[in-house]
């Protein structure tokens, strides 16, 4: 019989034939949803995330693990809503308008999905408006923005403006990109910042816990 | 392949200031004949960049212009190219663009009576018409807009016309992060070398019209982004620095639609290319630092005949405003370059060999564009029967030449980064034999919602 160690294991190592194996196995020996998530597939990730943070693997490597997680997902979540269990926390993830740069955007994503978040990815060029209606439609906890031009700086801190405007003044904003700084995001009104997409997992943490 | 042997066969002649084919600006600026000039590039510090804004840009690029050209009239350099690199609201409408543009001949004019000094201007419109997910190449408002400026741009003045195209890029962002070789050269040599047909035959036809040049494309958004990320420990070096070898593949292709350099400055695969057309190349490294971290700082100058800076925002430093101090820098490295081929082969190439040497031995992406490696995988490509055996020829050399260096002690040998040698190898002896069956394949394994086959003609002659 497979236990959570082993599809913890198959998680790491990417394989995806064996974590679709192993989770009807799982599922059916009475094994709760929720322990599925909080003790295989989150600590998984976590795994697979200190290691790339200490360079021990590469992106590649990084993203078969996070493909073997999305299968477990894909039989898990049923699971889930069945059990009336959600995600802990919801996330709207985006590139600001101008700006089309969304490579390091969709690292953060992967990691803020390996952490257990629900994240609806805008993709690039989103305006103001579209994050708002994204708000209003998923309500999320956190909204992340990304911004790699000095000239689409001034996008983000719209976007920003435009969010509290909207009366979202409780709402997380977590931003990122090469040109943006701690002291930047402080000056634009967001609630965190990280450098890179491995800190980015205990940024949003950090600014949803305060 | 048009091109089927190369301009340079024997490294020894790739190298800087020095190209088979050089280019004569209409104020005698030779490019390619003995002398390396300076290219200077320049960007806004963060504004918005809107038409309420333009009075405030306007006089960011007057500034630029004005300083930059007066401290080169200083250190007396007899000639400058400026590159406009614009940014995309500027493409997006040309009237904005062209606006600077203006300024920009203006004061290129301006030097030119006040201190004697032949500059020049490219134009680099961006690539827009991914602003449409999946991408719309073929037509479409952004492509109109960044063809009515590269034509408004032409018949004001400007000499040199080039572009950073992304065709292909849709499919090659998501192959990077994935590690996936195949995808690679589907991008690539594929997807791209379908695209770049497309345009360059556009460029072209609006260069000769105005009696301006077609310069050449780069592989920025391929060949550069696998750099940033394997310099960010992303993805293997190893894995990047094949990837450099098969984007000259695509960035040939301008080339053979006419382009006739010199080939804009963020793409090293231009040594390869130097190599293959004997038209004259812009790079760029050390001292490009300002805008990113290249891991070939001093070999990039050993094939430049224009050296450039990259990129820099307008911002003050202690020397003056930092396109100024970068026009300065720039200056200085083209004097020792054109100091040492003043004294003759022999000191030009020792100077080069050193630049090469210097930085050869520290990553593997710098070993592919020294001018040996160039000409091994230029020769490959020109022996190559069509693009896509092309894109393999030339990643087989590069992993040949990659694998030579870790196993004979010439490059660092991490057994995390070398398996990556035999895992790309092994790809490679997967792929069809044919391109048609290669694109079949891609065809079922390529995510469709970010990628529409019909804006690259597949199935109709123009393919
Ligand atoms: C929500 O919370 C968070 C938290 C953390 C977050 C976050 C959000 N978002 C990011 N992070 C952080 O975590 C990520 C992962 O660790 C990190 O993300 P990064 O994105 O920083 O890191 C990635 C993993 C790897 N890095 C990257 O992918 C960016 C690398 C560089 C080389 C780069 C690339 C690749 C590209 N580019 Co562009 N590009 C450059 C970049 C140079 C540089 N030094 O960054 C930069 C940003 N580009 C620049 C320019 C000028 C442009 N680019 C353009 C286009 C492109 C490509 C399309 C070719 C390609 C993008 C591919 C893609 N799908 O994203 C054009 C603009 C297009 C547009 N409208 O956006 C164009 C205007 C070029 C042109 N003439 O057309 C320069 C900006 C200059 C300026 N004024 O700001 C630039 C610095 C290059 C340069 N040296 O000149 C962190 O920043």
């Amino acid at each position: 019989m497979n236990t959570l160690e082993d599809l913890k294991t198959a998680v790491i190592n990417g394989k995806r034939k064996e974590v679709k194996a192993i989770m009807p196995d799982l599922l059916d020996s009475g094994f709760e949803p929720s322990a599925v998530l909080e003790q295989a597939l989150i600590p998984a990730m976590s795994v697979v995330g200190e290691r790339f943070k200490r360079n021990e693997i590469f992106v590649p490597e990084m993203l078969v693990a996070a493909r073997a997680m999305k299968e477990a997902m894909a039989q898990l979540e049923p699971r889930l809503v069945a059990a009336g269990i959600k995600p802990q926390y919801t996330a709207v993830i985006g590139t600001v308008e101008g700006d089309l740069h969304d490579i390091g955007k969709n690292l953060v994503a992967t990691m803020w999905k390996g952490t257990g978040f629900e994240v609806i990815d805008l993709g690039v060029n989103v305006s103001a408006d579209a994050f708002l209606a994204a708000i209003d439609q998923h309500k999320p906890h956190l909204v992340g923005l990304s911004a790699l031009l000095t000239t689409t700086m001034p996008a983000m801190k719209d976007t920003v403006a435009a969010i509290r405007n909207a009366g979202h003044t409780d709402l997380k904003i977590l931003v990122g990109g090469a040109p943006i700084t701690d002291s930047y995001a402080a000056e634009i009104g967001a609630d965190g910042y990280s450098r890179d997409a491995a800190s980015a997992v205990d940024a949003a943490r950090k600014a949803l816990a305060a | 392949m048009k091109f089927t042997k190369l301009a340079i066969s024997n490294p020894v002649d790739l190298i800087y200031g020095n190209a088979p084919h050089p280019i004569t600006t209409r104020h005698g600026m030779v490019i390619g004949g003995g002398t390396v000039y300076p290219e200077l590039n320049f960007t806004l510090p963060d504004i918005d960049i809107r038409k309420e804004s333009m009075p405030a840009i306007a006089r960011h690029y007057k500034q630029i212009v004005t300083d930059a050209l007066e401290r080169a009239a200083e250190l007396d350099v007899p000639a400058v190219m400026l590159e406009f690199e614009t940014l995309p609201p500027m493409t997006e409408f040309p009237d904005l663009g062209m606006e600077v543009v203006d300024i920009l001949l203006h004061g290129i004019e301006h030097a030119r009576d006040k201190y004697g000094l032949r500059a020049t201007l490219r134009c680099t419109p961006n690539d827009n018409r991914e602003f449409v997910r999946p991408p719309v190449m073929r037509g479409g408002r952004y492509l109109d807009a960044m063809l009515e400026l590269f034509d408004r741009s032409a018949a004001a003045g400007t000499e040199f016309l080039s572009i950073e195209s992304v065709g292909g890029k849709e499919v090659h962002d998501d192959a990077l992060v994935n590690g996936d070789l195949r995808a690679v050269m589907f991008a690539l040599c594929v997807l791209g070398v379908r695209d770049m047909r497309f345009l360059w035959e556009h460029i072209v036809a609006i260069a000769s019209k105005h009696g301006a040049y077609a310069a050449g494309d780069t592989a920025c958004g391929f060949g550069n982004t696998a750099m940033v990320l394997a310099e960010r420990k992303m993805i293997p070096r190893l894995f990047a620095s094949v990837v450099r070898a098969i984007t000259a593949v695509r960035s040939l292709v301008a080339y053979e639609c006419g382009a006739v350099g010199p080939g804009k400055d963020c793409g090293y695969e231009n040594p390869i290319l130097k190599a293959i057309t004997g038209c004259p190349m812009s790079m760029e490294g050390k001292t490009a630092a300002c805008a990113h971290l290249s891991p070939m700082g001093n070999l990039a100058a050993a094939t430049a005949d224009l050296w450039s800076n990259e990129s820099v925002q307008n911002i003050k430093l202690l020397g003056g405003m930092a396109p100024t101090c970068y026009m300065e820098q720039l200056v200085y490295d083209c004097r020792l370059m054109n100091c040492a081929s003043g004294e003759g082969k022999e000191s030009a190439l020792t100077l080069r060999n050193w630049l090469v040497k210097s930085d050869a031995g520290h990553d593997p992406q710098a070993l592919i564009i020294s001018p040996e490696s160039s000409v091994r995988i230029a020769e490959s490509i020109v022996r190559s029967k069509s693009h896509y055996h092309a894109g393999i020829a030339a990643a087989r050399t590069a992993i040949t030449i990659l694998r030579e260096a870790t196993e004979g002690g010439c490059l660092p040998s991490d057994p995390r980064e070398t398996s990556w040698l035999q895992r790309m190898e092994d790809e490679l002896d997967e792929m069809p034999d044919t391109e048609d069956e290669f694109i079949d394949e891609m065809l079922e394994e390529v995510d469709r919602t970010k990628f529409n086959p019909d804006e690259y003609f597949f199935g109709q002659p123009h393919a």
